[in-house]
């Protein structure tokens, strides 16, 4: 692409003329603008130079910029037509870094209203870019007069700005609605989808008026493509919400449905889309967007074969079957001379295939690999390990493809993805885990990026001691000392200690390794060879355990805003670890991908917290309530919100289960969906069962509607430990004062007492248990026989499940503990499981299970459990009774 | 427009314009918010009373009378606004204030920014016109009272001179150009 531009100035024979400008000389020309009378072609030259310059991402400062705005506004004398429109991007492109540039609202207020039709939509959107809420209502009256404008472009221009609007003053926009109403039926294309864009907007909160808006426009087809992919869009988000109904029942998917049939392409394609990507589609209602999508594939036009064919792709992870129609169509993209389409054909193939093919498609994914994007590489590498997964005898193929690839030129997000492709086959598939293994050694050996090269190494130890052979890593590993980067050297002294840790034969090699790495220049590296030598060559078993098999457990951002508290306050004392809370590790689970959530507005998903990050935005949260301080000791887990009323009632309430190490706080989070009323004092009322004890209530003031307010209630657990397992009546009481709905303001002063009955809340086992993950859980299961633990065994049958499966998924939820060593997933066709857990209760105590499981009529379990103290032992067998 | 002579870029007619020293001059239309600036700039360029409303930043125009060309710029008058009319000062070679005569309360503030203003560096050379505006309010302040309450009579080394106006009957304006014309010709 470089290429190809540079050959192009060539042929010009003058290249970018504004290569090389500098910020200072050009401001300095901008003077000229002061200058009368104006000269339009040069201003015009300087105000692209400033474009230029600020779209290269160069950085004016507030003075630069106003100065230069305010320059720039004296070139509203000119009647030149092209230096407006320039003014005009330069008031877009100022307005954010400049200060005071209402100065040009009547300028512009002028032209946008004026008879020069190339002067209205431009002047509409850069006013609409220098306004801000206050100011809007001084132009609202020419907003309205715009939207409804019979010049096409001046009245998109007003729809379009008024999105933008939305954004800083919603309300003032939402008084446009009749006048988008009447652009929504313009003639022309644009304005009529524009017109809808903002009549969705302004309604979309409310889900009735959405809903009303869909209804009339499905009956009246728009005349706007654009229009009627929009409609599309909305309507998918409608049945997403819409619940479990059958989409063969729903009028709005008849709606979608009908656009398979329109004579617009695009319109096709789109309702094609969401059929595909709908949650609750089913084959059904698949196969006829399926034969659109087949029709596309051989279309005369590239970009709609591009469409289909990615389209099916998708369709392919989730309804492989549904695809199978299209495997002829889909061989004859495999040639297609865009490799893009080329290359999401085969993987498409690929899902849908049978195993016998998989050897031929892979063969003729070799030849054009070379010639595609790293991006559609990645594509392939997906379908890969899709395939992996699905017949595990093909791995042999599969992984020296991979391997083959990791040998290539590539960027980062690349290569990441065929390692994370290698690392999970060896997970999932034990007989893949020593060739896996081996093409990771060989790829560290020439490994350019370091982030992957430390994640390797990190698997290496972690996973390499429980070969067959281990000693044949570590010359892979010691390398990396030898030849790299201080950060990778620091990875491989760490992982070289985890085998001297696990494999007694090798640990005097180990140790002289080690030695050697005492005298590395780097201090992180030098420091971590002193420390594991000592532990490695101490005779304290247990430190080797606690230290190096057994990582750290506690969350990260607690521990750094611990660490910064114990640094800001100097005290005698030494920093306690335990104190800091621990993490649970990440779901697993990650949802199938290829079925996100349709969102119009913003296609960006929002990233949902990591279980660290909430629990320690909760510990902030909790540490800022005056009323509660000091806080009973480090926030030790928070339980997911508990719905106490039904999610459409007059109040809704949410329980949030603080556990601290002897305390708990329960957060109840209660929203007022009365419009015409206003609750004051309102708290709780527990009926605390026996051994709870309440110590503190923080009640909420004032709740308007709308509004979500707080109410704490701090707890101290029973001393007797199988009490902390029970269930609390709560009746939410509150001084209820009638209000005027629009205003918010209470009708009289007095108001009277009322409470509200609320479903019980149950305190159980899980809310008092973190999750931990044990890297090598049989070292830990021995370590706590070593440290005399108690371990208490019992046998129960359990005979409400009928499954290995479901059994499993109960025990984890019930005990709240992490599986180890993938014990959660259950070989096929096995009639016993053994299912192995570790957790930690609160105050710190680690606490491990075993669970053998036999298949019998329902599922006979023998649980054993180990746990520092009897009492503990005895919670977590008795949970499952 | 009556510009069919008139050419941006240069040329003959500009040349021989610019010769007789006929540039297009530069006006500054000031003074307090509601005085009727934004009036008597439209009833200058086409003659007619438009509506306006309170002007949030500026208007830009030209003006031509009996043959002269101006650029006339109309600074917006609310509180918020006046402290950018500075930005506007270079090269100006007259200044319109006007005052509205039917607002005593504010007539103070009205001097006050006026002497403001020519105080500043770069008007120095700028002829001044004050327009008594709304004389057809009844128990409006006579030319003299407006002329006392600006403290005119202490103005010294400024072309200036003083006319009673009422923009919406178009009455006063003629002869304040045609002294402004007058004044700007013979100044060169």
């Amino acid at each position: 692409m470089a290429f190809k531009r540079d050959k192009k100035e060539e042929e010009d024979g003058g290249g970018n003329i504004f290569l090389n400008l500098e910020k200072t000389s050009v401001l300095q020309e901008a003077r000229t603008f002061n200058e009368t009378p104006v000269n339009p072609r040069k201003c015009t030259i300087i105000l692209s130079k400033i474009l230029y310059l600020i779209n290269q991402g160069e950085q004016l400062g507030t003075t630069e910029a106003t100065e230069t705005f305010f320059a720039m506004t004296k070139l509203f004398q000119s009647r030149d037509v092209i230096l407006r429109r320039m003014v005009y991007l330069g008031i877009k492109e100022l307005s954010s870094l400049a200060e005071d540039v209402i100065i040009v609202t009547s300028s512009l207020t002028k032209d946008m209203t004026g008879k020069e039709d190339l002067y209205r939509a431009a002047a509409i959107r850069a006013l609409c870019s220098i306004t801000d809420g206050s100011m809007l209502q001084a132009i609202e009256r020419y907003m309205k007069q715009a939207i409804v404008d019979r010049n096409a472009a001046v009245s998109s221009a007003a729809l379009v700005s008024s999105l933008h609007m939305t954004r800083i003053a919603g309300d003032v926009v939402k008084r446009w609605v009749n006048e988008a109403q009447e652009a929504l039926i313009s003639d022309n294309v644009m304005v009529q989808y524009h017109a809808l864009g903002v009549l969705y907007h302004i309604r979309k909160s409310d889900r009735l008026a959405v809903t009303k808006l869909v209804t009339k426009l499905t009956r009246s087809p728009l005349k706007s493509p654009f229009a009627v992919c929009l409609l599309i869009r909305i309507v998918c988000k409608l049945l997403e919400e819409e619940g479990d109904v059958a989409l063969s029942e729903s009028p709005l998917f008849d709606f979608v449905e009908k656009c398979l049939r329109h004579k617009s392409e695009t319109v096709i394609y789109e309702a094609a889309h969401a059929v595909v990507n709908l949650r609750r589609t089913t084959p059904r209602e698949l196969a006829p967007a399926v034969s659109v999508l087949q029709l596309f594939c051989s279309s005369p036009k590239p970009a709609l074969r591009f469409a289909a064919v990615r389209t099916l792709n998708k369709v392919a992870m989730s309804h492989p079957a549904a695809v199978t129609a299209c495997n002829l169509d889909l061989e004859n993209l495999i040639s297609d001379s865009n490799r893009s389409i080329a290359t999401l054909a085969i993987t498409t193939l690929l899902k849908t295939g049978a195993e016998s093919s998989v050897d031929r498609l892979m063969k003729q994914i070799s030849t054009f690999v070379s010639e595609i994007s790293d991006e559609f590489k990645v594509v392939v590498v997906q379908a890969i390990r899709a395939l992996c997964l699905k017949f595990p005898r093909k791995h042999g193929v599969l992984m020296n493809f991979l391997s083959a690839m990791l040998r290539d030129e590539g960027g980062l997000e690349y290569k990441a993805s065929i390692a994370d492709t290698i690392i999970s086959i060896i997970e999932e598939n034990p007989d893949a885990k020593e060739t896996g293994l081996a093409h990771l050694c060989e790829f560290i050996e020439d490994c350019e990026h370091t982030s992957l090269a430390v994640r390797i190494l990190h698997l290496l130890g972690k996973e390499g001691p429980r070969t067959k052979q281990p000693s044949r890593y570590i010359r892979f590993i010691y390398n990396r000392v030898i030849l790299e980067s201080a950060v990778v050297r620091c990875a491989a002294v760490a992982a070289m200690a985890q085998f001297g840790a696990s494999c007694p034969d090798l640990l005097p090699n180990i140790l002289v390794l080690l030695a050697r790495c005492q005298m590395d220049c780097d201090d992180e590296t030098r420091d971590r060879a002193t420390f594991y030598y000592h532990i490695l060559s101490g005779d304290q078993p247990q430190f080797i355990y606690h230290y190096i098999v057994d990582h750290l457990q506690v969350s990260i951002p607690s521990l750094e805003r611990a660490l910064t508290q114990y640094v800001a306050n100097p005290t005698p004392e030494q920093f306690d670890i335990s104190t800091v809370p621990v993490s649970a590790p990440e779901p697993t689970n990650v949802p199938e991908k290829g079925h996100g959530t349709v969102d119009i507005a913003n296609p960006v998903a929002v990233q949902p917290e990591t279980p660290a990050k909430a629990a320690e935005s909760y510990a902030v949260k909790l540490a800022s309530i005056p009323e509660l301080a000091p806080l009973p000791g480090s926030l030790f887990r928070s339980s997911d919100p508990v719905q106490l009323t039904e999610s459409e009632t007059e109040y809704v309430v949410k329980c949030i289960k603080h556990c601290f190490s002897d305390h708990l706080i329960l957060q109840f989070n209660i929203l007022n969906t009365l419009s015409d009323t206003l609750l004051e004092s309102i708290g709780v009322t527990l009926e605390e069962p026996e051994g709870y004890e309440i110590l503190k209530e923080v009640a909420c003031p004032k709740l308007s509607c709308g509004e979500t307010g707080s109410v704490y209630v701090l707890l101290k657990f029973p001393e007797d430990l199988s009490l902390s397992v029970s269930t609390f009546g709560a009746t939410l009481k509150f001084v209820v004062k009638d209000c005027d709905p629009t205003t918010g303001e209470p009708d009289t002063d007095e108001g009277y007492h009322d409470t509200y009955m609320l479903e019980d809340l149950d305190v159980l086992l899980s809310d008092q248990v973190v999750r931990v993950m044990k890297g090598n859980w049989g070292a830990a299961w021995e370590q706590a026989e070593g440290e005399s633990f108690f371990e208490l065994e019992d046998t129960y049958v359990l005979t409400s499940v009928t499954s290995l499966e479901q059994a499993i998924q109960n025990i984890v939820v019930f005990l709240g503990m992490q599986p180890a060593e993938r014990t959660d997933r259950l070989p096929q066709g096995k009639s016993a499981h053994t299912l192995l857990l570790a957790g930690m209760f609160r105050g710190g105590h680690d606490v491990l299970v075993r669970a053998k499981l036999a298949l019998a009529e329902g599922v006979t379990m023998q649980i054993t459990v180990r746990a520092p103290s009897q009492e503990i032992a005895e919670l977590i067998t008795s949970a499952l009774g | 427009m009556t510009s069919s002579t008139y050419d941006p870029d240069g040329g003959l007619f500009s040349y021989f314009r610019n010769l007789l020293g006929g540039r297009e001059m530069r006006i500054l239309i000031l003074g307090l918010d509601g005085a009727g600036k934004t009036t008597i700039l439209y009833k200058l360029q086409v003659g007619e009373v438009v509506t306006t409303i309170p002007t949030i930043g500026f208007n830009v125009e030209q003006v031509t009378y009996k043959n002269l060309k101006f650029q006339v710029w109309d600074l917006g008058g609310q509180t918020s606004i006046r402290p950018y009319w500075r930005c506007y000062y270079s090269n100006t070679d007259a200044i319109i204030y006007v005052v509205d005569s039917a607002d005593k309360d504010r007539i103070g503030i009205s001097k006050d920014e006026l002497l403001y203003m020519l105080r500043e560096e770069e008007l120095q050379g700028a002829i001044l016109v004050v327009l008594a505006n709304k004389q057809d309010m009844d128990g409006c302040m006579s030319v003299t009272e407006v002329y006392q309450a600006l403290g005119l009579d202490a103005l010294k080394n400024r072309t200036f001179q003083i006319f009673k106006t009422s923009a919406k009957k178009g009455e006063g304006l003629e002869e304040a150009m045609d002294w402004l014309s007058n004044a700007l010709t013979s100044r060169k």
